[in-house]
């Protein structure tokens, strides 16, 4: 699939694939210490590839020279601020790597039998109390492997509880500041999405929920603080309504990292919470995962939580010492949501991080991300910034805060896509643009704790300088950035035809026939 | 003042300052004082780095990994040898550290990881299109589901009790929720599906027949026959495969299988008791504005310069909310990231001869161990015997730090006692001798 379209590139832009020559290898394959039956003698031939599939030919030095170019291209945590809102993009601890990778965990196999994983097991149990305490809520269940698994899971055992008490509900509320994991969980699940809508504070719109939450509600799917970096000061009376009405409510827990210590989901009326490890405990993002999303319920939910659980026995096998087990004995789970014991390797680091910080680290971990949401908040709401860029609820916030780019668009003729694009120049990463939808030209904003005021103060500085300069001369940010390995890319394009794998030689560009792109920016979340 | 933050106290005043406000508790007061948080976590203090490691380390040594032992265990998730470069290359953090690619003009290396990755699996799939990853096999079987419903509306599933027992049972989850029917077709007598009863079970309410290749017994299925009564009736013809016998094993796309979905952790992931892992997800070009998932794509910016960026978004969550065509959002970038270099590392030549490899010693071992068989047709790198002292096998391999394979009998009462043995690169001759003693000997004692 190579030479040809070689020559033509200029050497950085190649894939793998376009380096690749005939005859090179980095692989060399164990001896063969066996007979050398014919491979015919094994396989029938219709069973047989006719052909290897296209996969590069090239060295290892190559192939290290080749990613380590491709990472250069990636701007990362480690590099700069991140304030992606909603992503809580905190310092990942080295010391989470080392330790998941000592080979008692990085080379355990997943079927190993229990006696043989203790060690294992435990961690997986502690975790689990650990989770079960920040949380506020008894049981918990480690298995589903993202955020959006946990909300499917919730969803599941939402339908397994009613079902298990004769009842057919049909409908899960959702503000419309939920994130797009929500509703489409919803419809994933078989239920329809009933949208709740938001009142001036930023919180629920209580009249809107009576209305809405009824004997066909089977819960309502529910952040706190919400995608606007409130806290629902009804919290309360929500969860009364709700569980007034049989629905149960549900917590998506992306936001966890402002109220760690602080005030617990269960304490709150939630039956069901879900964690994203790789947000509130500092699992790497890994540019899309991996990532964990375990659950925690109450005690009326626990009967149908997936299987197996991690269990710890007492005094089994004739032991002094507890045994460590996976109890696949759960006759009203709603079964498994994938294989095995769920993302192991994500559970070490968080593990790892909560035994760092501590039950007094985890509260500071909360208080220092509210100061510096509420700081950069602050520094963002001076003249000059406030103008073009007011705050969508005049509040205190919490860990995060959403910002309109209405002004900016209006006096400057620039958009929030345009304010992103520029802050690349800037060796920033911009917040997330977009989202939530009920706020005009939204960006959102949350910084984490482990940021420092300096670096909270030289964000505000650079968007300062970013609306100064459109003042002047609005063109810069239209058509920023300038200094990134690439420019603005033609979105559009890449999805009237895709082209979403390297050609062979042969066949030319695998380009399809596409529907036509929206024109306005999406959320980026 | 925790290790990971760094706020001072002269910091907190400015900053309370420039807020407004006198204390940091003031910032919570919109928290109602009756959900507040009285006691303090109930959990103990932070603790020192290195005591910390110490405290895993110690959990870590309770463990049997496959460094101390040699292990025969296989059931979806493999013994290869992970090569030293996709350590390396996986820690930089410019891999390691960045969110999902939101930003394309400063995560070209992302986007184009994720191309390379979808080309790969394309072409070991031998199906036009591929995603950036799923989470992981089984729940990857249950969302090619989800799509097949989605595509036609019908409301049966149809799967081999060949498919991995956690993709039957999370696709059983999964269906529970939509409303489809799982149907299970049985094994024949030679641990294959069996054609007439999938045949039989296929009719006009079928969405999608769901098979593995090779099976779960290690079976190397006879797709063209299965392939032709599973599509009788237009379902959607999924087939979970193992990705690094693709190699040699003809792939699911010249079958005219729709979608090939698996578990990705053989391609240079760690065990890590089975996650973090990825799997992945092809298909015919019908279904690209339907699958799950990330897809990145090939385009250039306004200097004409070439890039890539997250594409046919409209499929998904953050753009179609309700009307999406799966919930997923994170999915397994930095596995998926290993599971390109190790095909690059592999290359076009070693991906066979791989295979080769494991074709050839598991032959031999199946030679070797001279127990009866469960699935005596065509094998690559797994397969079932039955061992009339299986208890005893187990625990004299134990003993001697050998882990004899995977008991059958949790999810297959059928076969009590068969044991599945798994013959990666890692195992040798030597080792393979090593069990087939063991075997021998036990038997031996019982003939005695
Ligand atoms: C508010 C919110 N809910 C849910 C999710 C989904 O989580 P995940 O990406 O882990 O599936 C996210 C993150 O993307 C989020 O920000």
């Amino acid at each position: 699939m190579r030479s040809e379209a070689g020559g033509r590139r200029p050497e950085n832009t190649l894939t793998i694939y376009e380096k690749s020559r005939e005859g090179r290898r980095a692989f060399v394959s164990p001896e063969l210490d066996v007979p050398e039956i014919p491979i015919s003698d094994l396989l029938p031939s219709d069973l047989l590839r006719s052909e290897p599939p296209e996969l590069p030919e090239i060295s290892e030095p190559e192939i290290v020279r080749h990613y380590n170019g491709l990472s250069k291209k990636n701007f990362d945590l480690d590099t700069g601020f991140y304030p992606l809102g909603s992503c809580t993009m905190k310092h990942n601890p080295k010391l989470n790597e080392r330790v998941a990778a000592l080979p008692g965990f990085s080379r355990l196999h997943p079927l190993q039998e229990p006696q043989y994983a203790q060690g294992a097991l435990e961690l997986m149990w502690r975790l689990q109390r650990q989770l079960s305490e920040v949380a506020g809520l008894p049981h918990v269940s480690l298995q589903p492997s993202a955020g959006s698994h946990g909300e499917l899971a919730g969803l599941l055992l939402t339908r397994a509880y009613h079902e298990d008490n004769g009842e057919q509900r049909t409908k899960v509320l959702t503000p419309d500041t939920a994130h797009g994991t929500n509703p489409a969980t919803v419809t994933m699940s078989g239920y329809e999405v009933v949208k709740v809508g938001t009142a001036e504070d930023g919180g629920v719109d209580l009249d809107d929920l009576r209305d809405k939450a009824g004997d066909d509600t089977a819960c309502l799917m529910l952040t706190n603080p919400n995608t606007l970096g409130l806290f629902d000061r009804n919290i309360e009376e929500i969860a009364r309504i709700v569980h007034d009405a049989g629905a149960t409510l549900y917590y998506d827990g992306a936001n966890l990292n402002a109220v760690l210590g602080i005030s617990r989901p269960g304490d709150m009326g939630f039956d069901i919470v879900h964690f994203n490890l790789h947000k509130t405990f500092t699992q790497p993002h890994g540019g899309g995962g991996p990532g964990a999303g375990p659950i925690a319920v109450s005690d009326r939910i626990e009967p149908y939580l997936p299987r197996p659980q991690v269990v710890r026995r007492e005094g089994a096998n004739g032991h002094s010492e507890p045994f460590f087990d996976l109890d696949f004995e759960r006759p009203k789970s709603i079964g498994r949501l994938r294989g095995f014991q769920g993302n192991f390797g994500v559970f070490v680091r968080s593990y790892a991080y909560i035994c760092s910080v501590g039950g007094d680290g985890l509260k500071d971990v909360s208080e220092t991300a509210v100061l510096n949401a509420n700081y950069l908040r602050a520094r963002l709401a001076e003249p000059g910034i406030a103008e073009y860029l007011p705050i969508a609820f005049d509040r205190l916030c919490m860990h995060e805060f959403v910002l309109s780019g209405r002004g900016a668009r209006d006096k400057l003729g620039i958009r929030t896509l345009d304010i992103a694009k520029r802050l690349l120049d800037h060796k920033v990463h911009p917040p997330t643009v977009y989202f939530p939808l009920l706020v005009d030209e939204a960006l959102m904003i949350e910084p984490t704790e482990t940021e420092t005021k300096e670096r909270l103060d030289g964000f505000a500085d650079a968007i300062r300088e970013i609306l100064e300069e459109a003042k002047e001369d609005p063109e810069i940010a239209k058509n920023a950035p300038y200094t990134t390995p690439v420019r603005r890319l033609d979105e559009a394009a890449a999805a009237r035809h895709p082209v979403v794998r390297q050609a062979r030689p042969e066949a030319g560009g695998r380009r399809a026939e596409g529907g036509a792109p929206s024109a306005t920016p999406s959320p980026s979340i | 003042m925790s290790r990971y933050t760094s706020a001072t106290d002269a910091d907190r005043r400015e900053m309370l300052d420039a807020i407004g406000v006198g204390s940091v508790e003031e910032l919570f007061r919109d928290i109602p004082e009756p959900v507040r948080q009285r006691e303090p976590i109930a959990m103990p203090d932070g603790m020192a780095e290195q005591d910390v490691y110490d405290h895993l380390r110690a959990l870590a040594s309770r463990n049997r990994d496959a460094e101390q032992e040699v292990t025969f265990a296989g059931g979806g998730m493999y013994d290869h040898y992970v090569p030293a470069l996709i350590d390396s290359i996986l820690q930089r953090s410019e891999f390691l550290t960045p969110y999902t690619p939101y930003q394309p003009e400063i995560s070209q290396g992302g986007l184009q990881v994720m191309f390379e990755f979808q080309t790969a699996i394309s072409e070991l799939t031998g199906l036009p299109v591929a995603n950036a990853s799923m989470y992981e096999g089984p729940s990857s079987v249950a969302s090619a589901g989800y799509m097949a419903r989605l595509d036609n509306g019908r409301s049966k599933f149809v799967v081999s009790r060949g498919v991995h027992p956690n993709s039957r049972e999370t696709l059983a989850t999964y269906a529970h929720a939509f409303g489809s029917e799982v149907v299970e077709v049985p094994l024949d007598g030679r641990g294959a599906t069996h054609l007439g009863a999938l045949a039989a079970a296929v009719d006009d309410d079928t969405s999608a027949v769901i098979l593995q290749q090779p099976n779960f017994l290690g079976t190397v299925e006879d797709l063209g026959p299965l392939a032709e009564a599973a599509k009788r009736t237009g379902a959607v013809l999924v087939c979970a495969v193992d990705p690094l016998t693709l190699g040699i094993l003809r792939p699911p796309g010249e079958f005219g299988v729709d979608v090939a979905v698996g578990e990705g952790q053989s391609l240079g992931n760690r065990l890590d008791f089975g996650g973090p892992s990825f799997g992945f997800y092809a298909a015919t070009e019908k279904f690209l504005r339907r699958m799950p998932g990330r897809i990145a794509g090939e385009t250039v910016d306004v200097d004409g310069k070439r890039g890539f960026v997250l594409t046919l978004q409209t499929r998904e969550q953050h753009i179609r909310r309700e009307k999406a065509t799966h919930n997923i959002c994170t999915a397994q970038a930095l596995n998926a990231l290993a599971g390109v270099i190790y095909l690059s590392w592999l290359g076009k030549r070693g991906v066979v001869e791989l295979g080769e490899l494991m074709l050839r010693r598991t032959a031999y071992a199946r030679e070797a161990l001279g127990a009866e068989l469960v699935n005596p047709g065509p094998v690559v790198r797994e397969f079932a015997i039955r061992l009339p002292n299986l208890d005893e096998v187990c625990e004299r391999a134990r003993a001697e730090g050998i882990n004899p394979g995977h008991r059958l009998r949790y999810y297959y009462p059928e076969y009590e006692d068969c044991l599945l043995v798994a013959i990666t690169e890692r195992r040798t001759r030597k080792d393979i001798d090593r069990l087939a003693e063991i075997v021998q000997g036990a038997r031996e004692e019982v003939h005695a």
